[in-house]
């Protein structure tokens, strides 16, 4: 569903991915991991128009998107949650996920949204009226995710959903990320710190290196690889 | 007591008319972080719509009125959206020295442009309302210092409703606060930063028809002073705040008086920029600047 070839990607002089090429298949759930500074929310910024693409080609449901400005990307399903969550922090609850349905124009079909993300998300309707900025980083994460819901993506990029979260927070809402991929169908590329996290969620998983993809498997066998464990998984 | 009571009116039709100005400054900061040092040159071309509108318009009525004011607003609200699709959006993204750089250079360029189509000299600003003084027990407040506070009042509860309650306006804020977040939600941030430009530019024109009103002499550099002025209480209120420039421009305008009350009308811009410099020294965030605080 999601197809990048030969990506790269540069901040002036400095290029941060040199031809990264993976694919998220409908449907399922996919895992990028790698250290600090590899290229991870990079490949991600690209894919949702944040940064310029130097070479190579994204394709999104048969379309390509490299090009589009980032607007323009959402608007065709594919949707990001940003490292650090950027909630608006300077609006209400309710507000960020109005925010999240800029788009659509149809009232009952955002009412409609509304309640599911309120359903997956029961803290949030609890908070509805609250200014953004004074949720915890879990509450935040989860609004950020609700936020992207609102826009009803086919397909949801999640950078670092458990960076900072309080470790019980982080086990439920990867618990939620795999309901909303199994009930609702929508398909995610995930960029986590916690690998050993990720891959057991994933069907299959990348690893990325200074800006290079250098394993690639299946998540089940990721997690068996010697490499993989000693760089990623704490042994 | 009529003598304070009168000085305040005069001071609030003053502070009213910065509002008006703060809240085009303030809106653009908001957005784009940089002064839009421009922003009194398009209020210097809201009077100068409302006096030709006004010579074509039946004068000193209401209908003739409100119509030289909408039509002002209109005109300030494309020559807003047609300087920043020029000047500044070429700059997105470069340093906001550079745009604020080019800010001064569209002011000047209005400013002459002002000269070469309308002649240096000053031209008296026609009636454009019924002229009428209401007296109560002394007091006198003049027809044109009424409409000051009516059209202010309706402009800034417009305003409030408008960025507060409307789509457009939820994208503003959100932009303000995060333009990466807002684009990643469907945001294009150039309509937005274009109906920002609108609306602080229509409320300027608006600035310029009323402070035409109460000083009937219009020239194109009649902007420099109130702009600055408006700056000032841009800055006072809280950069960035839209009820904080409301207030500071009322407060502004009325220490302005104040000092021309207590007979030191020589040093009443003085006092205005040292109103600046004390703001800027003593609490940089303004009266009602915001507090940031991020959780990481």
């Amino acid at each position: 569903m999601l197809e990048l070839r030969d990506l790269s990607v540069a901040y002036g002089a400095i290029r941060a991915l040199h031809g990264v090429s993976l694919s998220v298949p409908e449907g399922s759930i996919v895992t990028l991991i790698g250290s600090n500074g590899a290229g991870k929310s990079t490949t991600l910024r690209a894919a949702s128009g944040l940064v310029k693409v130097q070479s190579g080609s994204i394709h999104f449901a048969g379309e390509r998107i490299d090009g589009c400005a980032a607007h323009q990307i959402v608007a065709r399903g594919l949707a990001h949650v940003p490292e650090g969550r950027m909630v608006f922090a300077n609006l209400t609850v309710l507000e960020n996920l109005m925010m999240g349905a800029y788009l659509q124009r149809d009232r009952a079909v955002v009412r409609r949204e509304l309640d599911l993300v309120y359903a997956t998300f029961p803290r949030l309707q609890e908070r509805a009226e609250q200014v953004a900025g004074t949720l915890s980083g879990g509450e935040q994460q989860m609004l950020a995710i609700g936020r992207a819901l609102m826009s009803r993506p086919r397909f949801l990029m999640m950078d670092e959903p458990s960076l900072g979260i309080a470790p019980l927070l982080v086990k439920t809402i990867f618990e939620k990320i795999v309901a909303i991929n199994r009930t609702q169908g929508i398909t995610m590329l995930l960029v986590e710190q916690n690998a050993n996290l990720a891959l057991e969620v994933s069907s299959f998983g990348y690893v990325l290196e200074t800006g290079r993809i250098i394993l690639q498997d299946e998540a089940a066998k990721l997690r068996q690889d010697p490499q993989v464990r000693r760089a990623y998984l704490g042994g | 007591m009529t003598e304070l009571l009168q000085q305040l009116v005069n001071g609030l039709s003053l502070g009213a008319i910065y509002a008006l100005i703060a809240l085009g400054y303030t809106m653009v900061y908001g957005v784009l972080r940089f002064i839009n040092f421009a922003h009194s040159d398009v209020f210097m071309v809201g009077a100068f719509a409302g006096y030709y509108l006004g010579r074509e318009l039946p004068s000193e009525t209401f209908g003739g009125g409100l119509l030289a004011l909408a039509g002002a607003m209109v005109a300030c609200a494309a020559l807003g959206v047609l300087i920043e699709k020029l000047a500044y959006r070429p700059l997105r993204g470069r340093s906001t020295l550079s745009v604020l750089i080019t800010a001064i250079g569209v002011s000047l360029l209005l400013q002459n442009l002002g000269q070469r189509l309308f002649g240096a000299n000053p031209r008296s600003f026609p009636q454009l309302f019924p002229r009428h003084d209401f007296r109560f027990d002394g007091l006198v407040i003049s027809s044109a210092q009424l409409a000051v506070f009516v059209i202010t009042l309706v402009l800034m509860f417009a305003l409030r409703w408008i960025v507060m309650k409307t789509r457009i306006g939820m994208a503003m804020r959100a932009l303000s606060f995060n333009p990466v977040a807002a684009s990643l939600v469907g945001v294009s941030n150039d309509f937005v930063i274009s109906c920002t430009f609108a609306l602080g530019s229509a409320l300027a024109g608006a600035g310029g028809i009323l402070y035409a009103l109460n000083y009937p002499s219009i020239d194109p550099l009649m902007g420099t002073l109130p702009g600055l002025k408006a700056f000032v209480a841009a800055v006072l209120g809280g950069i960035g705040n839209i009820p904080g420039a409301a207030a500071g421009g009322l407060l502004l305008g009325l220490i302005e008086t104040v000092v021309v009350a207590l007979g030191g009308s020589t040093y009443r811009d003085a006092v205005a920029f040292g109103v600046l410099i004390l703001i800027l020294l003593l609490r940089p965030g303004g009266l009602l600047g915001r507090v940031q605080t991020e959780k990481v």
